[in-house]
């Protein structure tokens, strides 16, 4: 990544007041999902954003708090239910000019060799054949990829396939990008090496982006790469604080108030859940899906002699080599459980917790299953489901509609899943994955 | 990548376990068995009853035209067929042009129709039914109405008769190449689907970048299988007996049906022989070629585990004369289909329609099908209770039965001869190798080639034909089994295989704790491919002649040919609408549920 690459970059028109300082507002944004049955899903609430020329803004918020919805809302792939997305001084509608996306998964097409990837965008632009490969192997130059223009995807290693995604959206000479965790799916170091190299060409002017927006859900990275960061947070999403990064690039992580931050807007995700703590859970509550196992271990490293019972989450995220997104629901459901509790930025374990860790399996078990049923309402709720029945069985589908008029189908998928998975730990029912149903038989010592 | 879970999650290892697996299989699985979502159950929907009256309307409507037509028919000209063996390479050059012609309109039908059906919500609801019930109807017993029907179009004129066997060809290969586009179109990477929106591309180019593509590695095999199904009725379609006229079209099916005519033994085994070089040379210029090259539209990133090599492919992207010839080809297609200027941002629904409009398109849309198949569907029960009344229903089931007993038995032994040695096979890789294009072949070869050679032992030993004419049915579509089980054995993941050991599982709880999970998607792929095949084979088999000897099986097959011989046509629509029940009723009962449920077991419920 050496070369120049800035090209006549549209300039705003001079007295156009909506281009003197936002490149793009977002106002009010609502965002709802049809449902098959009940209410629809509302994701996204009230949103407002202003992109600001030269600025790289960060979305951050658990999986699931509606941040890829807004990203897409902004790509113009899907429209806000209400409120609208201004840009270049017009609402907009669809795909615009000079906004370009990179994605979490590369979304390169397997059959094209990197320069046809790189083409293709301004293919649909209808531009001549020899300037789009002008254009396309200057980007391929610019993002580091020479040498490798007539590869397919599948030869290339994660890292150098994003970097065709980026190239292939730096070709459109775009005034805006949007990334949706565009490191996510790398390796550790493959994935900060291309945070260098980006913000390097960024801080260098050497891009014709005017601003970008990232979404991420790991606070290290928006600490590292933003100039703003918004926090959302879940069901439905909405921006809950928005936080100035007062940094210079090149920033170092190990900077103490680099650290100092970090741990701030862990606390500010962490506030919601310790209040969490005395509403009582409805049947439609949204279960984490971590496996018991997971649980398990979580609850023994915090009660070994390291932690003593209590640990800074980014400490312990950092010690256990989880992201966030992995810490933060199995936190959560040590939460739910009544086995720990969350507060400022930290995790404790409660008596309970303890008792657990010293406890041996089937202990445990017993006390997992009496947890479930006075704190989790959806386990309560099969149970006594199944209790009632005469065979003690019950389809799927019946919990599963029942939650659908809370969650969306895919929430209420993972729900009922995190559900069996404990429920089949605590031994409080069974599933029958081939009928697809619950019951409360649970295997004899079957004689094969 | 959002749905992963923790690091250590023991899940993810099994995931990874079944990925390798997984590829091959949506390839390889009938694209009907792998279609999700059109039906969620198996029981018949409205719509399933909405398409059969259509498409039994449709013929009843036809039959009733080309009883009026009568005529012309003996007006058409007589090619005598030469029974030297030198005539053969220029009739398998018809037989093969023939195919290829059926080839290429079914693949324009499967895109034309899939993309219909995959884009628009209307058109899907009537024709997915629609081509669920085609595939079942069958092929054989529609040989009458065809050949009637293009004759008709084309009195007294050979190109109508030539017209009647492409179409015959095509009905043999062009649905499960729709269902495989279909399937294709509906599983859109939504990643790559976002990125062609992104980046603004025309429904053109998006077809071209994205949807064909994706689509493409399922449809080669697709094209694959149909022609290997194809050359059956290539042969059973060239040589035709309408009522008092006999039609026969220069090829090697007519070839064989002269020499069974003449009962010339001889001329038979020349015939075999022509087919055999015909399907090798189809294979290995080009299909070996078709699918090394598709290799490289495979959605998935990994790296292929076995790459299918080509030499004819190889050949052609080394030489310099052939990429002299394909340059001009490829700069032509993208100056054809480049954009001449960026498309229009696609806004969603630039054009404001009042809100009611959609209500009353849907009104309107399905009121006319609705109608069109209530009306089809009168017509058709008038037609047969003036014809034949509705006792006949009743024997035409029971002789429905009788097939159908034959069917599961065929196949339940042929499942249990071939199940153990395709496993034995595809647990070797080399054997395998060696062993899956030779299943190939023999389930591409025409079995109706054999059928003279079987009415002479049964006749010579006295064997009772109820019993003996059976096995034909299956002779040719056993080999689905086979080569289906050997692809699933030889994809079957080490480590698996490695814990089965380990366990020390033996004998029949090896099978059925290892093997038999394993291998169940692609066995019930070949098992149902095989079950079509013999309730198609049963026209032709259960009612078999030599010369002046002829004989008969009870059965629905039996009943079709005959109706077919005697031009009785309201009995041919009874017979063939009572088959595709019973295919469409097993498929659906049998098949389908199995699929699912061996899918479960694979772990791959995704
Ligand atoms: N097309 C859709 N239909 C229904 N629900 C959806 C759709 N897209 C997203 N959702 C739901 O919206 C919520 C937010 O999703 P998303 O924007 O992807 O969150 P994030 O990117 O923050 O993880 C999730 O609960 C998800 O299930
Ligand atoms: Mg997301």
């Amino acid at each position: 990544m050496n070369d120049e690459y800035k090209q006549a970059a549209p300039v705003a028109a001079p007295g156009d007041p909506a281009l003197a300082d936002a490149v793009l507002e977002v106002r009010g944004v609502r965002r709802a999902f049809k449902r098959p049955h009940g209410e629809p899903l509302v994701v996204l609430e009230s949103v407002n954003l202003n992109l600001h020329k030269g600025e790289i803004i960060g979305l951050l918020g658990r999986s699931g708090s509606g941040k890829s919805t807004l990203l897409r809302i902004v790509a113009g792939l899907i429209k806000a239910s209400d409120g609208e997305v201004i840009y270049r001084g017009e609402p907009l509608h669809g795909p615009a000019e000079g906004i370009s996306m990179v994605f979490q998964s590369f979304a390169l097409f397997p059959w094209l060799t990197v320069l046809q990837n790189v083409e293709a965008g301004l293919e649909a632009q209808g531009m001549a054949p020899d300037e789009i490969r002008e254009q396309a192997l200057r980007a391929i130059d610019v993002i580091g990829l020479d040498g490798f223009a007539n590869a397919y995807p599948r030869e290339l290693s994660g890292g150098m396939r994003q970097r065709v995604g980026f190239a292939r959206a730096l070709v459109m000479n775009p005034s805006i990008l949007l990334m949706d965790e565009p490191f996510s799916a790398l390796d550790v170091l493959t994935a900060e090496t291309l945070r260098t190299d980006f913000l390097d060409l960024w801080t260098e002017n050497k891009l014709p982006i005017q601003s970008v927006l990232l979404v991420t859900h790991n606070i290290e990275e928006a600490v590292f790469m933003c100039d703003r960061i918004l926090v959302f947070s879940a069901n439905p999403g909405r921006v809950v604080a928005e936080i100035k990064v007062p940094f210079k690039h090149p920033r170092n992580r190990l900077d103490p108030r680099f650290r100092q931050l970090v741990d701030d807007i862990y606390s500010r995700m962490t506030v919601r859940h310790a209040t969490g703590k005395a509403t009582v859970l409805s049947i439609g509550e949204r279960l984490p899906e971590v496996s018991t196992n997971l649980m398990a271990g979580l609850i023994e490293t915090l009660a070994s002699e390291t932690y003593k019972g209590r640990a800074d989450m980014p400490a312990l995220a950092q010690a256990l080599a989880l992201e966030v997104d992995e810490l933060f629901p199995l936190a959560e459901s040590l939460q739910m459980l009544g086995y720990a509790e969350l507060e400022s930025g930290d995790v404790q374990l409660t008596p309970l917790g303890l008792q657990f860790a010293q406890a041996d399996t089937q202990v445990r078990k017993i006390g997992f299953a009496k947890q479930m049923l006075t704190r989790i309402p959806l386990a309560a709720h099969i149970k006594s489901v199944l209790d009632e029945r005469p065979g003690h069985r019950a389809p799927a589908v019946r919990f599963l509609s029942e939650l659908e008029d809370y969650l969306s189908d895919s929430a209420a998928e993972h729900t009922l899943s995190a559900v069996t998975q404990w429920g089949r730990y605590a031994e409080l029912f069974t599933y029958d994955d081939a009928a697809e149903a619950f019951s409360l038989d649970m295997p004899e010592a079957e004689a094969s | 990548m959002d749905s992963r879970t923790g690091a250590g999650d023991p899940k993810i290892t099994l995931n990874e376990l079944a990925r390798a697996p997984a590829a091959v299989r949506r390839i390889v699985a009938h694209p009907y068995l792998a279609v999700r979502g059109i039906a969620r159950g198996n029981l018949p929907s409205p719509w399933d009853i909405v398409a059969f009256a259509l498409l039994f309307g449709t013929l009843v409507l036809i039959s009733f035209g080309t009883s009026q037509f009568g005529a012309p028919l003996s007006a058409l000209e007589k090619t005598p067929i030469d029974l030297n063996p030198w005539a053969l390479p220029y009739y398998a050059l018809r037989t093969t042009l023939r195919m290829g012609a059926a080839m290429v309109l079914s693949l324009i039908f499967s895109i034309g129709y899939a993309a219909l059906a995959a884009k628009s919500k209307r058109a899907e609801r009537v024709l997915i039914p629609t081509l669920d019930i085609l595939q079942s109807v069958p092929i054989l017993g529609f040989l009458t109405f065809t050949y009637t029907f293009f004759l008709g179009l084309f009195p007294g004129r050979v190109f109508g008769a030539e017209l009647a066997s492409v179409f015959v060809i095509f009905t043999s290969q062009a649905w499960n190449m729709t269902f495989s586009v279909y399937q294709s179109l509906r599983t859109l990477p939504p990643d790559l689907s976002e990125a062609c929106t992104s980046l603004r591309f025309s429904p053109l180019q998006r077809f071209r970048r994205l949807e064909l593509p994706f689509a493409m590695p399922g449809l080669i095999w697709n094209m694959m299988m149909s022609m290997s199904g194809g050359w059956f009725f290539v042969v059973a379609s060239e040589a035709i007996t309408v009522g008092d006229q006999t039609i026969t079209l220069p090829g090697v099916g007519s070839y064989v049906a002269t020499a069974i005519a003449e009962e010339n033994l001889g001329a038979i085994g020349w015939a075999i022989l022509a087919m055999l070089i015909v399907i090798l040379l189809y294979d290995q210029l080009l299909f070996r070629p078709l699918i090394a090259w598709g290799e490289k539209f495979r959605a998935d990133n990994e790296p292929g585990q076995v790459q299918p090599e080509s030499w004819v492919l190889r050949m052609l992207q080394r030489s310099r004369f052939a990429a002299l010839l394909w340059k001009p080809v490829d700069t032509a297609v993208n100056r054809i289909l480049r954009p001449r200027r960026a498309a229009a941002a696609r806004a969603e629904s630039p054009l404001q329609l009042p809100s009611w409009t959609p209500l009353a398109l849907d009104i309107a849309w399905y009121g006319v099908i609705v109608l069109a198949a209530a009306y089809g569907a009168w017509i058709a029960v008038r037609y047969i209770s003036h014809a034949v009344g509705f006792g006949e229903v009743g024997h035409v089931v029971l002789l429905g039965l009788a097939t159908m007993a034959r069917v599961i038995l065929l196949v339940a032994v042929a499942s249990l001869i071939w199940v153990p040695i395709g496993v034995a096979i595809g647990l070797r890789p080399r054997l395998a190798a060696m062993a899956q294009p030779v299943a190939q072949f023999l389930a591409a070869f025409p079995a109706n080639l054999l059928f003279p050679v079987a009415v002479m032992l049964i006749v010579s030993f006295h064997l009772n034909p109820d019993i003996w004419l059976s096995p034909l049915m299956i002779f040719g579509t056993q080999w689905y089994i086979l080569f289906n089980v050997v692809a699933g054995a030889s994809v079957f993941p080490h480590d698996l295989r490695d814990a089965a050991d380990n366990l020390h599982l033996r004998g029949w709880l090896w099978w059925k704790r290892a093997m038999i999970p394993g291998i169940l998607p692609y066995y019930v792929t070949g098992a149902m491919t095989a079950a079509g095949g013999c309730w198609n084979a049963s026209i032709v088999s259960e009612w078999v002649t030599w010369g002046k000897t002829h004989l008969q099986a009870h059965g629905l097959g039996a009943y079709i040919q005959q109706a077919t011989t005697d031009a009785d046509y309201p009995r041919l629509v009874l017979g063939v609408a009572v088959m595709s029940l019973f295919v469409v009723s097993f498929n659906r009962v049998l098949w389908r549920p199995l699929y699912r449920s061996a899918e479960r077991l694979a772990g791959v419920d995704e």
